[in-house]
């Protein structure tokens, strides 16, 4: 394309080895509007920070206005006129939109910052774009969508010639995305190339001239959004073949066990009047976008997050799992989906790792521990699940992803639990142990427990559950049967309530 | 209370009513504590303890100052008391009458004013900006490389104080200029009343009007965001702690002359009560926010109380319980606005 602005060549980067993008293009045209489109995990973010220089490309090349260019970080990429307006905004709340915009380069007059020019200068800036916001009003006061179009005013005012707007709708009511799109069509008009990355169907046709779709971390395609139908669109970003990854479900699913009736959240994010069944023996996957709330309902069954409504029942009978504690002592047991920050003790051992969360069971008649009986536990937890490591004693950071993954697993085992419940389980883990971490799972099911599996890659929640629920914003999209449905109808729930604005804190 | 008070205050709803409380909270313990103080002694409400309590609360407002800068870019300062004393030691040591009997400098001619105070700064910014410097480049908190510098600097301060011709005593006897000039008053107002005003104008005019300033608070409130606009984190840093160091220096030159003495124990303990001041006067642990005005309020507030405790004849002790209960209600009343609600 002749009036191309922005073209990325050939981009791949890889993450110890696992390819994450494998020779992405991609070219954006001046004063359009680029739509990125794709999975959870297909690359986008990944994509942008190479752009952006937060990671080191592997190879390809970038040109901005036919010149190469090659970032080293955000400011020096802000300085070259590209710009990225992030999902979680980064500004100084506490001082006033003045300060944010100018941060970094505040004009002065002698020893003194020129607040008047600063001022004049930011009500020329929100004129241009047609913002009407008072330029002394501090970040705190303002809303999302305000401080994203301050955020958005400061990329212009650095003379951008690339803005990256990322999810930017995704916490803006109807009216509030009218008037960022009507900013949008300023800026294209003043030959800015916008990058503009949403799951959001409706809008992506709305808004955008081009779409290029990313899957798996390989670039698929690139079509006018004129040409593009919706249909398309979705087979061009799920379309892959279900590979045989998946071990055979052995595991029957008997009667209903674990049942949770109109679960609504306290806090913000919220979880809307959630409802659903899970059977003995089932594996019960939960699948969503980012953001559908899918964490926030496991927090809230474990007694993480505060409900504000709904019941929780084990075979019949109510159970408040208020803390931790007491669904711990009612037999149920989380895998949270941070390992790092909320799974592992890194440095310590594999024997205190596996122990901790069933610690109670290994005192003594004094209310002292004891250490015999926890090393024989850590020893079977290491027989049983397999996992690879010279000895109990070594520290659990020390070990891959998968067999830290398997520890605590077994750590959760050890307190003999009923109810699963498993945030992305196979995150961050290699193919050879994650078929692993699946065995384990159906084996788990087959014991008659019940398991309820959070994943963001939909082959892993089709190739393992019996059924799957889908969250879209808070709201549950409806629950299909695994065998009966396809990636396409899950995607298209995922979508669903993404345009219902979430009600605020209650 | 008037009829129309009365009706504003039923229209606001129980929720704003418990937010204004908790917001002011502070305010209104301490208010009230002045009021009790007032009933029980009515002389309290005179000229004569109004410029009392004013001269006692000038040094400690410029080490307030000091301070209040390190909390807004989320850090504290543990070494404010032992520089404070390095200050004073060395003020003190230049600045002694000829006629004292012992001399720290026993040949030491009388010096300008101005030499002891800039030197007292520029040493007690040169040991802050160390310390700006570790927490700049090794991403050390600053509570614990204060810690380090305030033990490291009281073996400094020591080895001078014992360095003197007559060995490690009490330095005393000072010049009548640098005391006249310290507890002196100009056309009634008291001198170090004078001093703290400036200070509180130049500070503020740093804080408010100076790309110093405004990178200051950005730091504080989002480091992350600071970085990528651009603002040098690591400058910015050090050059906070050397101003820190210099208002020290200035709080130890004041302090010497206004206690008459100095030793190596001099401002010990000074730093907790600059940053309970601090703290009470909104200026938050949290980072980013902060007022001059504020850390005047806090300051205060504190010189008001113990001058009032002692004035109605509280025990001393019975004050450390009220101050420390003071502090910690401040705190609790500040974390939670920050609280994460799951």
């Amino acid at each position: 394309m002749e009036d191309c602005l922005l073209k990325i060549r050939g981009i791949s980067k890889s993450f110890s080895g696992v390819p994450v993008l494998s020779k992405v293009n991609l070219d954006v045209r001046t004063g359009t509007v680029h739509a990125l489109m794709g999975e959870n995990g297909a690359g986008k973010s990944t994509l942008m920070k190479c752009l952006f220089g937060i990671y080191k490309k592997d190879e390809g090349e970038i040109f901005l206005e036919g010149k190469p260019i090659n970032f080293t970080d955000p400011k020096h990429a802000l300085e070259n006129g590209v710009s990225m307006v992030h999902q979680e905004l980064n500004q100084v709340l506490q001082r006033s939109i003045t300060d944010n915009i100018w941060l970094g380069r505040y004009p002065t007059k002698g020893p003194f910052v020129d607040e008047k020019k600063m001022k004049k200068d930011t009500i020329e800036l929100f004129k241009r774009i047609n913002i009407h916001l008072d330029p002394s009003t501090p970040l705190h006061k303002l809303s999302v969508s305000q401080r994203q179009m301050v955020e958005i005013a400061k990329a212009i005012s650095y003379d951008a010639k690339i803005i990256v707007l990322d999810e930017p709708t995704s916490s803006l009511t109807d009216k509030e995305v009218e008037l960022l799109f009507s900013i949008i069509e300023i800026i294209k008009k003043q030959g800015v190339g916008v990058i503009y990355i949403s799951h959001k169907m409706e809008e992506i046709f709305q808004i955008s001239d081009d779409i290029s779709i990313l899957r798996d971390g390989r670039y698929i395609g690139t079509e006018s959004a004129k040409t593009m139908t919706r249909e398309k669109l979705v087979s061009m970003m799920v379309g892959r073949d279900l590979e045989k990854w998946f071990p055979p479900k052995t595991n029957v699913p008997g009667d209903v066990y674990f049942s949770v009736q109109n679960l609504t959240t306290k806090y913000a994010p919220v979880v809307h009047n959630i409802s659903f069944d899970v059977r003995k023996g089932e594996i019960f996957g939960i699948a969503g976008l980012v953001g559908a709330g899918r964490t926030e309902l496991l927090d809230a069954l474990f007694g993480v997050r505060t409900r504000a409504s709904g019941t929780i029942s084990v075979n019949g009978a109510p159970v408040a799992n208020l803390t931790p504690h007491e669904s711990i002592n009612n037999r149920f047991a989380y895998l949270t989906e941070e390992r790092r920050v909320t799974g592992i003790y890194p440095m310590a051992n594999i024997t205190f790792n596996s122990t901790i969360a069933n610690i109670q069971a290994y005192k003594n008649k004094l209310g002292l521990l004891q250490d015999k009986k926890m090393d024989e536990d850590a020893d079977e937890a290491i027989k049983s699940m397999r996992i690879k490591t010279p000895s109990k004693k070594e520290p659990i950071r020390s070990l891959s992803g998968g067999n830290q993954q398997k520890v605590i697993i077994g750590r959760w085992l050890l307190t003999e639990p009923d109810i699963l419940l498993l945030d992305e389980p196979t995150r961050g883990i290699d193919v050879g142990a994650k078929f692993e971490i699946y065995q384990l799972i159906i084996k788990l099911a087959e014991s008659g427990k019940a398991v309820i599996v959070v994943s963001s890659e939909m082959p892993e929640l089709l190739g393992i559950t019996n059924r799957i629920m889908v969250m879209s914003n808070g709201y549950n999209a409806g629950i299909v049967d695994t065998d009966k449905t396809s990636q396409e109808e899950i995607f298209q729930l995922s979508t669903r309530y993404l345009n219902q604005t979430r009600e605020a804190e209650v | 209370m008037t009829a129309s008070a009365t009706k504003k205050l039923t229209q606001m709803n129980s929720h704003d009513v418990k937010e204004l409380l908790m917001k002011n909270a502070i305010v209104i313990v301490i208010l009230m504590i002045i009021i009790g103080i007032i009933i029980k002694e009515p002389a309290f409400l005179s000229g004569t303890v109004f410029k009392n309590i004013l001269t006692q609360s000038a040094v400690r407002l410029i080490l307030a100052f000091g301070v209040g800068g390190i909390i807004i870019i989320q850090g504290t300062d543990l070494s404010l008391g032992r520089m404070v004393g390095f200050a004073a030691v060395i003020s003190g040591s230049l600045l002694q009458r000829l006629d004292y009997a012992s001399r720290f400098y026993t040949d030491l001619q009388p010096l300008p004013l101005f030499v002891p105070l800039v030197i007292s700064c520029i040493v007690c910014a040169f040991f802050s900006g160390v310390s700006g410097w570790v927490v700049a480049k090794f991403k050390i908190h600053p509570f614990l490389a204060t810690l380090g510098m305030m033990i490291t600097l009281y073996g400094i301060l020591s080895i001078y104080f014992a360095s003197g011709d007559p060995g490690p005593q009490p330095i005393g006897g000072f010049d009548t200029r640098y005391t006249e000039a310290v507890i002196g008053s100009t056309f009634g107002i008291p001198n170090l009343v004078i001093y703290a005003s400036i200070v509180s104008v130049v500070v503020w005019v740093l804080w408010n009007k100076t790309t110093f300033g405004k990178n200051l608070y950005a730091i504080g409130g989002n480091p992350e965001a600071a970085k990528v606009s651009g603002v040098n984190v690591f400058w910015t840093t050090i050059l906070v702690f050397v101003l820190a160091g210099a208002l020290y220096g200035i709080g130890g030159f004041l302090e010497a002359a206004r206690i008459g003495s100095a030793n190596n124990g001099t401002g010990y303990g000074y730093e907790l009560d600059a940053i309970a001041a601090c703290v009470v006067g909104g200026i938050s642990f949290s980072g980013g926010v902060g007022k001059v005005s504020g850390a005047i309020a806090g300051v205060l507030m504190f010189t008001v109380i113990s001058y009032g405790m002692t004035f109605i004849g509280i025990d001393m002790y019975w004050q450390y319980i009220i101050k420390g209960i003071i502090i910690v209600a401040a705190v609790a009343m500040d974390a939670q606005k920050y609280i994460k609600k799951t």
